[in-house]
């Protein structure tokens, strides 16, 4: 699965034109009006987005967007978290330890064999359908890309860098807190911004196969209804929500990563 | 006379190898004093750097013994490389020895501002180390291996990967730095013209496994400047270091 087609690096991204960016959007809605005015679609099939936008209104007051919103938003922050800070932890462990790796392979391995799509009936039969199994699936989805990303980070971590320490005696915590994460976080902090975006996925796969709220649930419900302007809201709320998290993930780099960057 | 700072005795290093071993290092001894500057010469191969990665406590010896006079010493080292870390400035580097032992931030500026102006990087103190020349970065190194104080000073070829113009400027301040400091300084190095320009004392290292076969005090007056080189003094000296390598 390729998880990001277009290479779209915080650079590009900071790169590209304000005025570009709306540009193409006015493009995009202005042949979405098109279509849906022309094309002779009921708005059961393509609704246009002027009905979007109202519907948009309406599920603010009457629908609880919001609170699915709250909810989905906290079970990709929660997920998105305790998969980091798993992934990270049995990554370093896997980076430091041969004997851990060859014990953990085939289970990391496995984790990341077995599509998440495929697993989740199986969770929320287990767990309910409550946060909680949400959660576990954003965890599960993060887990493999960033446990991937601590341990190439760490192993790249140089040699002389490590002798520097020993010779200036510094401790294990020292090692840690002042080589080791600094060094290996431009590949971590790559790999949660993978997690970040298949956090999102996680959540609303969790919520489609059985909930009581969320937008995913939202999604089914309006679906059902053939109420498919609020799908559209609850759509083109996932995606502010998966444009958030990225724009985070971008800031974060740009703070810690500045001494990184390359004149131009 | 004074007691050494540092005795080596009978150090010998073997590296594990599938046919029964390497023997880095076979049966070094030696002595260095304080505020004495001794340069380590030898082929390449000849366990140099192993010697220093021992000194270091980067390496545990095979046998022999390592003794410092008044216990576990503090080490400054100076690598081939600069060795920086790239997510630091030039000061933040400098100052990492520091940050090691918990001196508080306030200080640890103040006792990089004097090491600053003495290495000459006035006005380079926020520069990343991605921006700095080769000489210039190694001048951060030798900065951060003087700031906490060391009592030994461990040089690995530091200038090996310097333009040779760079180089001999390098021996200048470092020779500069050394009096103003008076640190004990123990350098490993291929090159005679260095090893003359820098020490008090030569210890010439045998081929593989290396034991100090020839040592050779160093009388040339201090301060020593480049036209020394070219006198008749320094070239029989020269040889003599020449003749004993070979």
């Amino acid at each position: 699965m390729n998880l990001n087609p277009l290479r779209l690096s915080p650079q590009t991204l900071r790169r590209s034109r304000p005025w570009a960016v709306l540009l193409s959007l006015a493009a995009a809605f202005v042949t979405w009006e098109l279509v849906s005015r022309f094309s002779g679609l009921p708005a059961f099939i393509l609704p246009a987005p002027e009905q979007v936008a109202v519907r948009f209104w309406r599920a603010l007051r009457q629908d609880n967007l919001l609170l699915h919103t709250a909810v989905t938003l906290s079970e990709i922050l929660l997920g998105l978290l305790s998969g980091t800070l798993t992934a990270v932890g049995l990554g370093y462990a896997v980076a430091k330890s041969r004997l851990f790796e060859r014990l953990a392979a085939p289970y990391l391995v496995a984790s990341q064999a077995i599509p998440v799509v495929a697993i989740a009936p199986l969770l929320v039969i287990w767990f309910g359908p409550g946060m909680f199994s949400k959660v576990l699936i954003c965890a599960l989805i993060v887990f493999f890309p960033v446990l991937v990303n601590t341990v190439v980070g760490l192993r790249a971590v140089p040699r002389a860098l490590h002798d520097l320490m020993r010779s200036l005696r510094a401790r294990r915590g020292q090692i840690i807190r002042l080589l080791e994460v600094p060094a290996a976080l431009p590949v971590l902090l790559g790999g949660l911004r993978i997690g970040a975006t298949l956090s999102v996925i996680g959540a609303v796969v969790g919520e489609l196969v059985g909930a009581d709220r969320g937008l995913g649930f939202l999604i089914n419900t309006a679906r059902g209804l053939y109420d498919t302007a609020l799908v559209f809201v609850a759509v083109f709320t996932l995606i502010a929500l998966a444009l958030a998290l990225y724009a985070l993930v971008a800031g974060l780099e740009k703070k810690f990563l500045s001494w990184q960057e390359s004149h131009e | 006379m004074v007691p050494p700072i540092l005795t080596v005795r009978e150090l010998s290093v073997t590296f594990p190898d599938s046919n029964g071993g390497l023997d880095a290092l076979g049966s070094a001894s030696f002595e260095i004093y304080p505020q004495e500057f001794v340069c380590l010469l030898g082929p390449s191969g000849s366990g140099k750097s192993t010697l220093l990665r021992v000194l270091a406590g980067l390496l545990q010896p095979t046998g022999g013994e390592v003794v410092f006079a008044g216990g576990q010493p503090k080490i400054g080292m100076v690598f081939q490389q600069a060795n920086l870390m790239p997510w630091r400035t030039a000061l933040e580097n400098i100052t990492l020895p520091l940050e090691l032992e918990n001196v508080p931030p306030a200080e640890r500026r103040a006792r990089a501002q004097a090491l600053i102006e003495l290495v000459g990087l006035s006005g380079f103190e926020q520069a990343w180390p991605r921006d700095l020349s080769g000489g210039m970065a190694q001048r951060v190194a030798i900065a951060r291996a003087l700031i906490h104080d060391p009592d030994l000073l461990l040089l690995d070829e530091p200038f090996g990967s310097l333009d040779a113009l760079t180089r001999e400027r390098m021996w200048e301040e470092l020779s500069r730095i050394w009096q103003a400091r008076q640190k004990t300084v123990l350098m490993v190095t291929h090159s005679i013209g260095e090893s003359l320009f820098l020490a008090d004392r030569v210890l010439v290292l045998s081929q593989r496994p290396g034991r100090v076969k020839f040592e050779m005090k160093v009388d040339l007056p201090r301060p020593r400047a480049d036209e020394m080189r070219y006198t008749p003094h320094f070239s029989k000296l020269a040889k003599r270091l020449k003749e004993a390598i070979e």
